[in-house]
Formats: structure tokens, sequence, C-alpha cells
């Protein structure tokens, strides 16, 4: 861990508060300096113990939320919602088509660290179903020459939206 | 947006803050004592729209008695309940309407802290919420002595991680904290001892603009609609195999046929229903031929349907019911927290079973289990998420036994 990383940490810790109260909003922007949607242990480590809280209460808040992550993911993490609504809404199709043109399957990120594939709960877009996230951002009323269109755009990249 | 009624979502259709004025309803209150504001609301018979449905006037009046320095009133904006997005679009759409209902609540049980709490999905709308609260604060019905009431109150916004729990009232509190959403012992009861041990006011976010709402017109206004034991009207998100999905405001009363053919414009493909899920993936199933029924609590009491928050998920004949069970299922195990054992190895259970069901190899043991694990759960789990995790089984185990037990039978 370098010492850039060290002042930034520091930077986002200091303008939230040390208490572990504001562990959430720091963790959030903790991640985002990593290109890669993830926070390092070692990253985790220094927080903690710049905190002043121990370690496993951090790893602890890490693992429970889905936002945050403890493994590198590609630098554009697409989110397939398997809820209720968008499963009869057909939704199938749609995952065999993004495996495909990813050459990835779910839960799976590309070699070349561009593209992560992971299942979501819902996260309210059910009127426009079947719906997708990518870097945050919904894509609803989806069918196949949709996805295509937008799968192509973010292969084309560069995409540094959320950095 | 298609609105039926818009008594809640009257500024739907206006350009945000084009012309930012107070609202009546907040005026209105300036000038009430706290036990006016309560009655005002008890009158208009609102209840909670989160799910719970518990008369709000009486949440307010319980909240109301314990004083302290610093309290806290939270907006729960942690809408996690699949099939249901009718916060977000009153977030987008009236969120100064949702937060002069918070600012009304605080002035009703004296908060000094308000909280919106948001989920991470919803991020998106975070710079406008912003936009709104600062310009509350420039006309000063945020901050120091609101309108002259005396009144310090202020509100910020909290965004969550991506936790289905959280919505759960304790669970929200402790993600607040900065730990892990797992919901805490009752009692204490949070309206005493909730976030950092304060006293706590926790609402959905459609329970504050219909408090505004309701301040707004007066509860006469709002009783004129609906039926004597559900008065107003409610927010719903129909969903689905629906040709009109969306978010609509319904007087109670509405049958469940007239929601989906007038409002929905009728199944999509014009292929028959063959159920709707009540409340969100947490809800009951009723099936396509059983519709007649009106929307409104005493009605949905009958048939021991919750109401939930209000979503209407349509579902067509082309679904295979296992399948779908299958989804609920598996979205409850990713979801629970795993504090108790009846919800954290239930769904698991559950899910074993439902897939030899779906291969059609379960074994008699199999039938009678699945049915005492779901009951295991929905009276032994810790929290309202295991307690209503099995709920569309059961229901679906009830109504229509040989749609999905049908395949053992043919093996047996």
């Amino acid at each position: 861990m370098d010492k850039s990383m060290k002042d930034a940490v520091q930077k986002i810790v200091i303008k939230h508060g040390v208490g572990k109260e504001f562990l959430l909003p720091i963790l959030k922007e903790v991640q985002k300096l990593n290109k890669y949607h993830y926070i390092p242990q070692d990253v985790s480590q220094y927080m903690a113990k710049y905190m002043g809280i121990h370690e496993s209460e951090v790893y602890e808040v890490i693992s429970f939320y889905a936002e945050f992550s403890e493994v590198p993911r590609g630098e554009n993490v697409i989110k397939v919602c398997d809820s209720t609504v968008c499963k009869v809404n057909d939704n199938e199709e749609l995952i065999g088509l993004l495996e495909d043109v990813l050459g990835i399957g779910m839960g799976e990120t590309s070699e070349n660290k561009k593209f992560s594939l992971e299942f979501s709960p819902c996260f309210g877009a059910c009127d426009i179903a079947p719906a997708i996230r990518i870097n945050g951002e919904v894509f609803g009323n989806l069918n196949k020459e949709r996805l295509e269109e937008i799968l192509q755009y973010y292969k084309e990249g560069p995409h540094e939206k959320n950095s | 947006m298609k609105r039926i009624v818009s008594f809640i979502t009257e500024n739907f259709e206006k350009e945000v803050l084009e012309s930012f004025e107070i609202s009546s309803g907040l005026l209105r209150a300036s000038n009430m004592t706290e036990d006016e504001i309560i009655e005002e609301i008890s009158l208009s018979g609102l209840k909670g729209r989160g799910g719970a449905a518990y008369p709000t006037g009486k949440k307010l009046a319980q909240s109301a008695v314990f004083k302290s320095d610093v309290k806290y009133l939270i907006c729960n904006a942690d809408e996690g309940e699949p099939g249901t997005f009718k916060d977000r679009d009153l977030l987008k759409y009236d969120a100064l309407g949702v937060f002069e209902g918070m600012v009304i609540s605080a002035l009703a049980v004296r908060a000094t802290d308000g909280i919106l709490y948001l989920r991470e999905e919803y991020s998106f709308l975070i710079d406008e919420l912003e936009n709104i609260l600062s310009q509350m604060r420039s006309k000063k019905i945020l901050g120091h002595n609101i309108l002259d009431t005396g009144l310090n109150f202020d509100i910020s916004i909290f965004s969550g991680a991506g936790a289905y729990i959280c919505g759960e009232g304790t669970s929200l509190i402790e993600s607040i904290e900065g730990k892990p959403g797992r919901p805490r012992n009752k009692p204490p009861y949070t309206k005493e001892q909730g976030l950092f041990m304060k006293p706590t006011l926790l609402n959905n976010v459609e329970t504050y603009a219909a408090i505004n709402a309701i301040m707004k017109n007066g509860y006469e206004e709002f009783i004129k609609y609906g039926t004597e034991k559900s008065p107003g009207t409610k927010l719903i998100s129909l969903c689905g195999n629906v040709n009109s999905p969306g978010t609509y405001e319904i007087p109670f009363g509405v049958t469940l046929k007239e929601i989906i053919e007038k409002i929905g414009n009728g199944v999509k493909n014009e292929r028959n229903v063959k159920f709707v899920q009540i409340g969100g993936i947490s809800g009951p199933l009723i099936l396509g031929k059983n519709l007649d029924i009106p929307f409104t609590y005493e009605d949905f009491d009958k048939i021991d349907v919750s109401m939930g928050s209000g979503a209407i998920l349509v579902v067509d004949d082309q679904t295979d019911i296992l399948d779908f069970l299958d989804a609920v299922q598996a979205f409850f195990k990713h979801e629970s927290c795993g504090k108790c054992t009846p919800c954290r190895e239930g769904n698991r259970q559950l899910l074993n079973v439902l897939a030899r069901m779906r291969k059609g190899i379960e074994t008699e043991s199999d039938i009678v289990n699945i049915e005492r694990i779901a009951k295991t759960m929905k009276y032994a789990s810790f929290c309202g998420l295991g307690q209503t995790a099995p709920t569309a089984l059961l229901s679906a185990i009830k109504n229509c036994p040989e749609e999905i037990f049908r395949r053992g039978e043919q093996h047996a």
C-alpha cells in the first residue's frame, strides 16, 4: 500500500469522522479509490488502525453488504436482477446473451478485467423489467438488440464513470 | 405516469422547484399544537405504508411521549422489496412533499434530527435530494427555529450499502450505526431507544408523503376516498406481465381485476393471469380466478393476505409456479442475515426440497417436510424477514397444491 493511498484514506476518514458510525460512508468512498471496485485487505486493515476500531469490525461490514467487495471485480460491474419480476419478464435470454458476448459466466470476471457479471437482488426497476445495472446505472426494458447495443458501448470504452 | 387519483401525488407533474413554496400543510402544522397534529393524522385513519399497517396517529402519539434532547426521525427509503418502486417515484417526483411530511412529523413529536435512509440502488437521486434540502434550509423550514415554532430540526441523507434486511427498522438503525444490518431484540422499542439509544420515530416514505397531503387538504378530504375501514388512497407498484406497469395512486376499494385491466391495461399478449403476488416477494399469491377482491385492508384480512407495501406483481400462465417459488426462496436465502436458525437454515432446506420437486423426484417426506419447515420459519424466525420468507410458498400449498405437488403424484 503506497503513501498516496494512505493519504487518500486518511482524507476520507477525516472528512467524515473517526467514529464507527461513519464506517459505511467511509467504505463507500474508499472503495471508489479502486478501479476494480473493491477494498483490498491492506487498505481495510490500515483504515481500521487509523480509525481505532478492530479489523474484524471493518471486515464484518464489508462482507455483510452487497455493495462492498473484498476481491477485485471488473472495471465495469454488470449486475443482473434475478428477482421474481425480472424472471417473469424473461430475463433468461439476456443472461445467455451477456455470457456469450462477454465470454464469462455469471459470477465471473473477464481475463482482461474489463467486466464482471453478478446476480443482484431487485434494485427497484420492476416497472422497466427486465433490467440490469452497469456501474450503478440502470438499463431497463431490455431485449436482445438493446442489450447488444449497450454492451457494444461499454466494450469500446474507456469508461471511468465511477472513478 | 398515469394517475387515477392524485391526493398524495398531486405534484408529480409539476416542474420540481420551479417555484419553491412552503407547503400549506407545513404552514398549517406550524400553527398547531403537537396534539392537534397527531389528532388530525389519527382522524385520517392513515396506516403505515411500509407494510406493517400500524396506525400512524397512534405511532406519533406513542413517540411524542418520549422527551429527549436528541430525538431521531427516520424516513425508511430502503425500498428493497422486489416488485416495489413507489417510494423511488415519490422521491423522484415529489421529494419535497416527503421532506415536508418529515418536518410536520418532527413538529408533532419534537424530533431534532431527521435522516433519510436511502437504499444504495437509489443513489442516483442523492444530488437532487440534497439540492431540495438546501433550498429548504434557505427557506428556514429546516434548521434553527423552524417557522418560529422553536423547533430545531434538520434532515441528512444516509446511503445504504445493499441489504434487503435493512428495510427492517432495527436493522436499518444498526446499519446507520456502522454495523451489519442485523435485527435487534425488542424491547426496548425504537420509539424509546432506537438510533444511538435515543428515542426514534421511523416511517416509510409514502407515510410521510401522506402526512403532508393530509395536513395540506385536511383529513376530511382524505377520508372521502376509500372505504370506511380503509380510508384514503394508496400508492401501488404494478408490475410483471401487464401492459402498463408503473406507480399509481388508487383509492382503496378498487378490485384487483380492475387494477390489472383498467390501470395496467390488461395482461401482456392477452394471456391469462395465473396468479398475482401481493406486497412484494414476502407476500402471498392470489390465484387468477380470485381477482374480484377489492384492494382494502379488510377484504385482504378475510383471506389472510397482508397488503404489504402495495406491490402487485401480475404473473401470466406461462410461468411455472415452482420456478417462481424457487426464485422467491433463492432471494431469501441470499438476503437472510444469518442471525437465527429458522431463517438461515429454513431457506436452504426449502430450496433443497423445491429442487427435487422441480425435477419431479420429491419423496413423500418432502411433501410433509416442506410445510413443516415453512411453518417453523413463519412462527420461529427472529424478524419479519424469516417470518414472511415462506409466505408465498405456504399460500401456494394452501391455494393450489395440485400445481406444486403434481409431479410427486405422477411419480408416486
